[in-house]
């Protein structure tokens, strides 16, 4: 049946041209962070970091605006990741135990006709996967543990969990046959092994001088320098603790090992001598960076990553959980210290980047990366052509709240992206009552500005205690705690009071206006200032049940606001609080600057406030006399809720037991089964739906949806003037015609002062038959064109509107899109889209596509988002239906939600709590990272055939695994730790490994290079290990090193 | 007053004469001294007529007894518009809903051009009760399914049904295959699926208003007919397959096109514009079933000019009483002027008409429309 609606507009051949040079649908870009991360690995030479993510995809990153993704096919969590330093190839390996190459090639992808050239691309080239050997290994067996990338990039070590150890030539990914190091391959003395076995293996270094040789060691502790040429075990370490980890010292004259039991230990590698029993040195000269480490019992719950040097002593204590980090560091090998240069730590949540070479360690605003979920994004607004003093003023704010643009330390890669035409920001309004500006204009989205509302009201919290400022500065948390904490990171998602939440926003980009709207009613009117101010906002409440009688609000209470003046900073300040009395929720807001009026509305009716003479001009209840559910705030739907939840827990439980037990089949017992099967599907009705048209006492019918203001013609066809348009949640559309002074037909601008009082009359009200929810009103002009924004008239910075033929009005409600004329409101055009796709309109917004193909062409389009995530795109005012694509999965509720359009045809959807997904309708405008690597070997290279390994698990037991350690101001070797040697509780480490994460030593004048905190208490419970964290560290204590001991 | 259609000769489809005359309410008391008047008034005496009136929604209504009299009388506000036809012997008069406007209706359309014959058997239809269902298109279907039209426009009972997921046999080249397709779970008593027994619990539907639904959710099903609700076509599959509706034509032969055995068309045969409508082909019909679905229903929404909107001043003084509201604090004018409410606008509108404004024309023709105009 679309057959016949799309061949209206015939297959004219021209129009598909043109249609074709004006639309197409791209998914350009994910902004933001990633969900759910779960592995990290740095490329030093090509300075690029890499993120997997449980959804098994792949971000790569470099400086900002260089970004490349890929996704595997099998969406399994990637465990652990690998640069082939220098080449631009990654290996990864996926929690399905198979392995992964990747490579930036420059593949050549059209996309808006435009071909760059040297852009590159991720790409997989080919896959692994170990097969255990039938008969000799168990499954679990060849899972694998550790990887081994050699530094000359042509061979990987695969440790298995069954203690083999496999090679595989790279990049063509085959296995070496014959050439497996099995565990029975391994010559130990016979005192030592005790018939244990060795256990998995737990940890592979090379040798940092000698490339043939590396160091291996098993879970059970036994550590052996293995010459990969002579097939011959040079070197034995009989530890007789359980091993977490390894590391080499610059040298190669020592290692350190880290254990379960929370210590760390130095062992010398002296020629000549093949077993060591002991270790040689227990203390730690260096600068140590380590995760976890916290005694368990007082710091359990808490996310450290220890930074030591000398003296200096931080722990970095963030609000999420440590996935892993490195350092930035030299890359030259003859050099004798890593030199590092921040450090770059993954949480689940976030990214923290310090900075290791300025004093007192600060941290670094990453300029992308940025955690937009810090506190749960709530609404979201978009803006186009920001002009530059706005933009300015913004930034200028924004440096004063410490986002200072540092010097960011990821720097590989190359931005081919042409400079952004025009300044784009994007607010998102926050349930902790912030709102955030981004720079959305190119492909990295940056933080600008944060504007905290909270300060407005009285709330229970000291808005002194603002944990998400990034700038504390050290000292003043530390205090006599010890050990020495310091907050990190910006991710709260703690809200003091949900009430704060923000529900709508509205700027105004010329006068610097902003209007914030919340949970419990209120709304802000903020003006931009580049000073401090130390005033008391004015509020004034509207009262929108006014004249209803018997309605009694049981939602939560209004916020109280702050009795006395607060200092606002620098950026915008409030102005006005308006209170929308009963406060239920503000489901729409709409500012028009010029004219100097608020509309605001909720679930009880809208209000419309002139903030310049600070009154209210009027207040309207749309609550149906029968809609009580209106009065009960915001849990009206428990009742409902309670209910589903009953009947899921009622099906987990009968899946339950039917799992558990499984019977032997006997006559009778099949005919309970098969009773049983009857009573389930008695019980489990099939989900139905009543077919049954609304009615107009449906719940919440008076919530009003969308606002607008335009100029227009209401009150008849020769004189316009400023309306104000409404439209609710039962179909019905309130027009009022107001008498703004100053403004209207044969009178020039205010001059100055306005004065007289607003007013607002009630001149149409549309009750739309089919009375379905009014998403968007937008008043057309008289050649079909959406009326241009406040101020963009008068200051000529569009076209002005065409006020000689007569106006109409575009009325989108979720089923119909209908075309009114004006100021008799008549049908001209309309479009069922209910009737006709079965779906419902979510979200529209009129967009202006410009034509590939001429460059002064465009057409303005209505898009609609529709309940089932797929994009309908009509020409207005004729409604015709131009293109659809599908965009969003339709059971992703919250993406469809949060989708928000741009005015030139891009959009934005929340794919995760802390990713927006760009797309792009246009074929023209399509911001998408176009970048390009230096590699070292020719983009070309083709390198055919996959091969085999084998590998084993990864799922050991391990306690922790330390990771990086820093030099050791030199000199002062002997320091005392502060306290006594209290055990340490470690935080177990998971099972990932970075073969390219070396050590890194700060400060040239350092003896020694390495160590590995450890730390995890043995008589703790040992707490699984999935989640790659890093490292333990030492806690109270003198510190001593935890020998093996006997 | 009355406002009285006449259509002397019902063959001659534009020698239609029409009056206005006002009458005392009080005047009569009952159907047949109307029926006496009209006679008198039209200078028709002696000749056979039948007498129907527009109800509020536009449906067209019979008046045959003192009952009905007295509710049209009720109606009319204050004009009454009835119709007077000459009775005729073949041609049964059918009062049907939205007969007035919307003569050719669902998707009869779809059919072929074909032309018209009499229906050999004549059965008298009910003339004295509003239609709210219809079996439609029978000709066009296969014997298997129906098209059922559910008039829920006018009627207060629920429509009464619940749909849901199921799976049903397709016949397909490959073999019989097991597709996925939306059924009718429930009938609500008293409702109006029920009461019109064309819908049965297990039929599966097929169309909604000429949509096909296969591939479509239960949602998107339940989405499309409500949209449609307030008239609602939709295609079944009835489950129970013994009381199918046979075209006549189809046992005579397949190719014959001369059936009228169609509930539906036999309402609306007797009007020109829908002749005109079924000789056009194929194609620019199926179009017009999606257009005319979209003319029809522009109908409902209701538009509501408020009288009192002032028209436009010229120059209104502006500096009227600014002064004062200047050098009020701000705050204490907040919430202490009354807010106008759009009940209350009859308190600033007399201003605004007193002052010497001429009336422009267009809000004189405003006026004349009264309060709500339906489109």
């Amino acid at each position: 049946m679309m057959k016949f609606r799309f061949r209206r507009q015939g297959n004219d051949p021209q129009r598909e041209k043109i249609k074709q040079e004006l639309f197409a649908f791209n998914k350009t870009v994910e902004h933001g962070f990633p969900h759910q991360p779960c592995a990290l690995a740095f490329d030093p030479q090509l300075q690029l970091m890499a993120i997997g993510t449980k959804s098994g995809a792949i971000k790569i990153y470099g400086s900002p605006g260089v970004e490349f993704t890929g996704l595997h096919r099998d969406a399994a969590a990637v465990a652990q990741i690998h640069f082939l330093q220098g080449q631009g190839r990654l290996l990864s390996l996926l929690d399905d135990n198979t392995l992964h190459l990747w490579e930036l090639g420059g593949a050549s992808r059209d996309r808006g006709g435009a071909k760059s050239e040297g852009v590159v691309y991720l790409e997989e080239k080919r896959n692994y996967s170990l097969l255990g050997r039938p008969g000799l290994e168990s499954c679990s067996a060849s899972r694998v543990t550790v990887l081994l990338l050699l530094s000359s990039c042509d061979l990987l070590c695969v440790g298995t969990e069954g203690g083999g150890i496999h090679f595989l030539d790279l990049p063509r990914l085959s296995l070496r046959d014959n050439q497996s190091l099995l565990l029975d391959q391994v010559i130990i003395p016979e005192d030592y092994r005790c018939g244990k076995s060795l256990g998995p293996v737990e940890s592979l270094q090379e040798h940092p001088k000698q490339p043939g040789k590396i160091l291996i060691g098993y879970s059970r502790g036994l550590v052996v320098l293995w010459d990969l040429s002579t097939r011959n075990a040079e070197h034995m370490f009989l530890g007789k603790q359980q091993l977490e980890s390894l590391v080499w010292e610059r040298s190669g004259s020592s290692f350190v090992s880290s254990h379960s039991d929370g210590g760390y230990s130095v062992w010398a590698v002296a020629s000549g001598n093949t077993y060591t029993h002991q270790p040689v040195s227990s203390s730690i000269p260096y600068v140590v960076l380590y995760s976890g480490g916290m005694p368990r019992a007082s710091y359990g719950d808490r996310h450290c990553v220890t930074i030591q040097q000398d003296k200096q002593h931080v722990t970095l204590d963030f609000t999420s959980r440590v996935i892993d980090f490195f350092t930035v560091h030299t890359t030259d090998p003859e050099h004798d210290y890593d030199d590092p240069k921040a450090l770059v730590v993954l949480l689940e949540e976030e990214l923290v980047v310090i900075d290791l070479l300025t004093t007192g360690w600060p941290s670094v605003p990453p300029p992308y990366l940025a955690p937009l979920h810090s506190s749960a994004i709530t609404t979201s607004c978009h803006l186009d052509n920001v002009p530059a003093k706005l933009w300015d003023r913004l930034a200028a704010a924004g440096n004063n709240q410490g986002a200072q643009p540092g010097s960011w330390p990821i720097c590989g890669g190359k931005n081919l992206a042409p400079p952004p035409r025009q300044q784009e920001l994007l607010l998102t309004g926050h349930e902790d009552g912030t709102v955030r500006f981004w720079n959305v204009s190119a492909v990295a989205m940056t933080p600008l500005y944060k504007l905290s509302t909270a300060n407005v009201f009285h709330t229970d919290c000291d808005p002194n205690d603002d944990p998400l400022d990034p700038t504390n500065d050290p000292e003043a948390l530390q205090e006599e705690e010890w050990p020495p904490f310091r907050k990190v990171g910006c991710f709260d998602p703690y809200s003091d009071d949900p009430r704060l939440g923000i529900q709508k926003i509205s700027l105004c980009k010329y006068s610097c206006r902003l209007v914030v709207a919340g949970t419990a009613g209120q709304v802000i009117v903020l003006g931009l200032s580049d000073e401090w101010s130390d005033h008391t906002v004015d509020v004034s409440t509207v009262d929108l049940l006014q004249d209803r009688e018997g309605f009694t609000w049981k939602g939560h209470d209004r916020l109280e606001p702050r009795a006395s003046p607060a200092p606002f900073p620098p950026g915008f300040q409030p102005l006005v609080l308006v209170q929308a009395l009963p406060p239920a929720s503000v489901t729409s807001v709409m500012l028009h600057a010029e004219w100097n009026l608020v509309a605001f509305g909720t679930s009880h009716g809208f209000g419309l406030f002139d903030y310049h003479r600070r009154t209210a001009v009027l207040a309207r209840c749309t609550l149906h006399p029968n809609d009580s559910l209106a009065m009960e705030g915001p849990l009206s739907r428990v009742k409902s809720l309670k209910k589903s939840l009953r009947q899921s827990f009622r099906r987990i439980r009968k899946s339950r037991v039917s799992g558990k037990k499984r019977p032997i089949p006997t006559p009778t017992s099949k005919i309970q089964e098969a009773n049983a099967a009857l009573a389930d599907q008695e019980e489990v009705a099939p989900v139905q739906r009543r077919i049954e048209p609304r009615s107009a006492d449906d719940s919440l019918s008076g919530v009003v949806r969308c606002l607008c203001f335009a100029d227009t013609y209401l009150r008849d066809g020769t004189h316009h003037g400023p309306t104000l348009w409404a439209g609710t949640n039962s179909g019905s559309v309130y027009a009022y015609a107001l008498e703004v002074p100053g403004v209207g037909t044969g009178r020039g601008r205010p001059g100055g002062e306005g004065s007289g009082c607003v007013e607002a009359v009630l001149g149409k009200e549309i009750q739309l038959m089919h009375r379905a929810p009014v998403v968007s009103v937008c008043v057309l002009d008289g050649r079909g064109k959406p009326l241009p924004e406040p101020y963009q008239a008068s200051l000529d910075l569009a076209t002005a509107p065409d006020m000689t033929n007569p106006h109409s009005v575009l009325i989108a409600s979720e089923e119909q899109l209908k075309v009114f004329s004006l100021p008799k409101v008549g049908a001209k055009t309309k479009f069922k889209l209910t009737a006709h796709e079965g779906c419902r309109v979510r979200r529209v917004a009129m967009v202006t596509v410009c034509s590939t193909a001429q460059e002064d062409y465009s057409e303005t389009s209505l898009v609609c988002l529709t309940n089932l995530g797929d994009l309908h795109l009509f020409n207005v005012p004729a409604l015709r239906p131009q293109v659809r694509y599908d965009c969003i999965r339709k059971e992703d509720i919250s993406g469809i939600a949060s989708c928000v359009f741009t005015r030139n045809g891009q959009g934005f959807y929340l794919i995760s709590p802390s990713e927006y997904q760009r797309f792009s309708l246009s074929a023209k405008v399509i911001t998408e990272p176009l970048c390009t690597v230096e590699l070292e070997r020719p983009l070309e290279t083709h390198i055919r055939s996959l091969l085999h390994t084998n590998t084993s698990g990864n799922t050991h037991s391990s306690l922790l695994e330390t990771h990086t350690l820093l030099a050791v101001p030199g000199g002062d070797y002997n320091r005392t730790w502060p306290r006594s040697p209290t055990p340490l509780e470690g935080y177990l480490q998971p099972p990932t490994y970075h073969p390219e994460t070396r050590p890194s030593i700060a400060h040239k004048d350092l003896r020694h290079d390495t160590t590995q905190g450890a730390g995890a208490n043995p008589d703790r419970k040992i707490t699984s290990v999935t989640q790659p964290t890093q490292v333990t560290h030492p806690s109270q204590g003198r510190y001593e090193s935890a020998p093996v001991s006997q | 007053c009355f406002y009285v259609i006449r259509t002397p000769e019902r063959n001659s489809l534009f020698e239609a004469e029409y009056r206005r005359f006002a009458l005392k309410m009080s005047g009569i008391c009952g159907f047949q001294e109307f029926y006496r008047l009209l006679q008198t008034v039209h200078h028709i005496p002696g000749v056979e007529v039948l007498l129907g009136y527009a109800d509020i929604q536009g449906d067209l209504l019979p008046i045959n007894n003192d009952d009905n009299f007295y509710k049209a009388l009720s109606s009319a506000n204050p004009l009454l518009r009835i119709i007077i036809q000459k009775r005729d012997v073949d041609e049964p008069v059918v009062f049907a809903t939205n007969s007035l406007q919307r003569r050719k209706k669902g998707l009869a359309g779809l059919r072929p051009a074909q032309q018209k014959s009499k229906p050999g058997l004549m059965i008298g239809l009910p003339q004295d009760f509003r239609q709210i269902s219809s079996i439609i298109d029978v000709d066009i279907l296969p014997e298997t399914h129906r098209r059922v039209r559910l008039h829920k426009h006018g009627t207060h009972k629920p429509l009464g049904f619940y749909i849901r997921d199921g799976v049903s046999m397709r016949v397909t080249p490959q073999g019989v295959e097991k597709v996925p397709g939306v059924f009718i779970s429930r009938l609500v008593r008293g409702g109006l699926a029920e009461s019109t027994g064309l819908l049965g619990v297990n039929d599966e539907i097929l169309e909604v208003n000429g949509i096909d639904v296969a591939g479509k959710s239960l949602d998107q099903v339940t989405d499309m007919m409500v949209a449609n609700s307030h008239n609602l076509i939709v295609t079944v599959k009835p489950a129970n397959q013994r009381n199918n509706v046979v075209p006549r034509a189809s046992r005579v032969s397949a190719g014959g096109n001369s059936s009228s055995g169609s509930v539906g068309s036999a309402f609306s045969h007797d009007s020109a514009p829908s002749t005109a409508s079924q000789s056009v082909s194929h194609h620019s019909n199926s179009n017009s079933v999606a257009e005319g679905d979209s003319d029809e229903d522009g109908d409902g929404d209701l538009i509501i000019e408020t009288d009192s909107l002032p028209p436009y001043l010229p120059h209104r003084c502006v500096s009227n009483g600014n002064g004062s509201h200047r050098e009020s604090p701000l705050s204490s004018s907040l919430g202490q002027r009354p807010l106008p409410q759009s009940m209350s606008l009859s308190m600033t509108t007399p201003t605004h008409n007193c002052s010497p404004t001429k009336t422009s024309s267009s809000q004189e023709s405003m006026r004349e429309d009264g309060n709500i105009i339906t489109l």
